[in-house]
């Protein structure tokens, strides 16, 4: 049996889902190649080769993948994954681009982020916006999975030494071409790896009032979210967005603020391990999944919490 | 030129589902049934780019049960011209994406709009597949579409931000939440729609397998958390969370 996790990257490093995923891997069982696709990305290969449980690591350095283009990386990863019979990457929105259409091009069924291994056939996986969990069986010959990073602990980052095999395998599909981008650049921890995440929702009336929410983050380490009602006001950039259709974060403390608890919202937050949410409508579904609810203007509980933090 | 939306029939957005008393699924009786938010975003852009003159023709595509003729209705009252209906019930997206593909080589549209997730499967596999099975390039989670002549640019929310990639044309989009914001469809337009040309097929007039590879053997409620408390003020609010649930 062989698994290979596809990284996780910015062509500089890596990125740490990917230890999530190769957690996942190991689950499953069997030797794990870990495929890294990008550009000018040797120093990735050689810290993935670092990774606690990997047994090959297969770079394949090319400006095909240099902005992870979902044309040129399927058609790479329908080709080298041949060989496997579980093929898996992050529910990222990297994942959940390039990913299906491997499975497409490989003819079998994907099976999107599964949030546990029962065994090496059988996942968990949340459906409708986590009001449900079903158990999922494939027979296919080839698996080609999404892993939810915040199930599965990470595996250690250093330990391993594996080989670095590269890949000459030029895939330019010739029908997709990057532009640009805009990064959202911050100083705290990302969203979706951060012990402590506080959000704000439709309740913060502004963009400028969020200035309230990042004081306390800096003086919690934590990320700052944000519910859809948030980002389609424009208050703050989609990135921010928790929930079913957006980031989905377990840290050990949740804060929400003026956020109703929409069960989209909840999708992305619920397993956080405490969740506090600080509302003024005491009625707000919110503190039905909360362990410590305060019922209060936000406008006086916010800036208080940050003098008394 | 001419534009093909895929529109699935789901559980309402607003319907907390319960899991079914055998664990073979969700209930759905009697619970209100509307198109995915998603394909409501696809239906908007199709026709907001019909209204610019880009677009000249919109085909709705819905691959489900007889009754899923209420969300192309709908689709046609919102300004798609015909729909095609494919009854098959419970097709998962790699058979969906095979028969959009059939429908696309027969119909050989310039744009295929999805959504980017079914709220029902929260999958965000079909337009993908689509994608790969026509050979086609894919902008995912677009917030922004902008045609050109032979090509399309298309901005994408990603985790890091906002990304825009050019494809040639045909190609396909999937749409997140901040592409637009769907209008409502007026009565006059409702009944208009009723007389714009709905087909109906089936799998095998397309010559597409669509049983399941992918075995759904349970269904199951998720952990429920337990009801926590409120506290009095920030200063009981640190104090728990200082020393009894000790995160900070
Ligand atoms: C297809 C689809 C996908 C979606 N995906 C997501 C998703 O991924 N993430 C997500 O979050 N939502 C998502 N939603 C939207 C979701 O249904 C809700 O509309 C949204 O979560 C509401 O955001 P909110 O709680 O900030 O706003 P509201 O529901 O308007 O709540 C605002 C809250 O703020 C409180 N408040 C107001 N003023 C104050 C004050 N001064 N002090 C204290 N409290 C105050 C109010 O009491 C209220 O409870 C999705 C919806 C659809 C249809
Ligand atoms: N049965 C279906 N009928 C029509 N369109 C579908 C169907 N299933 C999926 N789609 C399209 O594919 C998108 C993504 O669905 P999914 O991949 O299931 O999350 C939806 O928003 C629809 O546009």
């Amino acid at each position: 049996m062989s698994v290979l996790v596809y990284a996780e990257h910015d062509n500089a490093s890596l990125k740490g889902v990917t230890l999530n995923t190769v957690a996942a891997a190991q689950q499953i069982g069997g030797d794990i190649t870990v495929l890294v696709a990008g550009s000018g990305c040797s120093a990735v290969a050689e810290e993935a080769a670092k990774i606690d449980g990997v047994a090959k690591v297969l770079l394949a350095d090319n400006a095909a993948y240099e902005h992870q283009l979902a044309e040129n990386v399927a058609d790479l990863v329908a080709e080298v994954g041949k060989g496997y019979k579980y093929i898996l990457a992050a529910a990222t929105t990297t994942g959940k681009n390039f990913l299906p259409r491997v499975a497409a091009l490989l003819d079998v069924q994907m099976i999107s982020e599964i949030s546990a291994v029962v065994d090496a056939n059988t996942f968990l996986r949340p459906i409708y916006a986590g009001n449900a969990i079903a158990t999922v069986q494939s027979d296919q010959e080839t698996n080609v999975i999404t892993v939810r990073g915040t199930s599965f602990d990470p595996v250690a980052a250093e330990g391993g030494s594996a080989s670095v095999e590269n890949l000459d395998l030029a895939k330019d599909a010739g029908v997709s071409s990057f532009v640009g981008e805009e990064l959202a650049k911050s100083d705290r921890p990302d969203l979706t790896a951060a012990d402590v995440v506080i959000s704000g929702g439709r309740g913060m009336q502004n963009g400028d009032n969020f200035e309230m929410l990042y004081k306390v983050a800096d003086k919690l380490g934590a990320a700052v979210g944000a519910s859809r009602a948030a980002v389609d006001a424009g208050f703050v950039p989609n990135d921010m967005q928790v929930g079913q259709t957006g980031k989905i974060v377990a840290p050990q403390l949740y804060v929400a603020v003026g956020i109703s608890g929409a069960i989209q919202h909840l999708a992305g937050m619920k397993d956080s391990k405490v969740i506090v949410a600080i509302n003024k409508d005491e009625e707000a579904p919110i503190f039905q999944v909360a362990d410590y609810g305060l019922v209060a203007d936000l406008f006086e509980a916010v800036p208080e919490l940050e003098s008394k933090l | 030129m001419k534009v093909l939306v895929a529109v699935k029939r789901v559980v309402d957005y607003n319907v907390k589902v319960r899991v079914a008393a055998d664990n073979s699924g969700v209930d759905l009786n009697n619970v209100k049934m509307a198109m995915n938010p998603f394909c409501e975003i696809a239906v908007e852009e199709a026709v907001r780019l019909k209204e610019k003159g880009v677009a000249t023709e919109i085909v709705a595509v819905a691959v489900g049960p007889k009754q899923a003729q209420e969300q192309i209705r709908t689709a046609l009252a919102l300004g798609a011209d015909r729909g095609i209906l494919v009854e098959a019930e419970d097709v998962q997206p790699l058979g969906v994406a095979k028969l959009l593909k059939a429908i696309v080589d027969e119909e050989k549209p310039d744009l295929v709009i999805l959504g980017k997730q079914a709220i029902d499967g929260d999958n965000n596999q079909t337009g993908q597949m689509l994608a790969a099975l026509a050979g086609m390039g894919q902008g995912t989670f677009a917030s922004e579409v902008n045609v050109a002549e032979g090509s399309v640019k298309v901005t994408r929310e990603i985790d890091g931000g906002l990304q825009t990639v050019e494809l040639k044309l045909p190609a396909v989009v999937t749409t997140d939440l901040r592409l637009n914001e769907p209008r409502y469809a007026s009565l006059p337009n409702i009944m208009k729609a009723k007389k714009k040309p709905l087909d109906t097929k089936a799998p095998g007039d397309f010559g597409v397998d669509v049983s399941p590879l992918v075995k759904t053997v349970k269904v199951e409620p998720p952990a429920e958390r337990q009801a926590g408390v409120k506290v009095a003020d920030v200063a009981e609010l640190v104090d728990k969370l200082k020393n009894e649930a000790k995160v900070i």
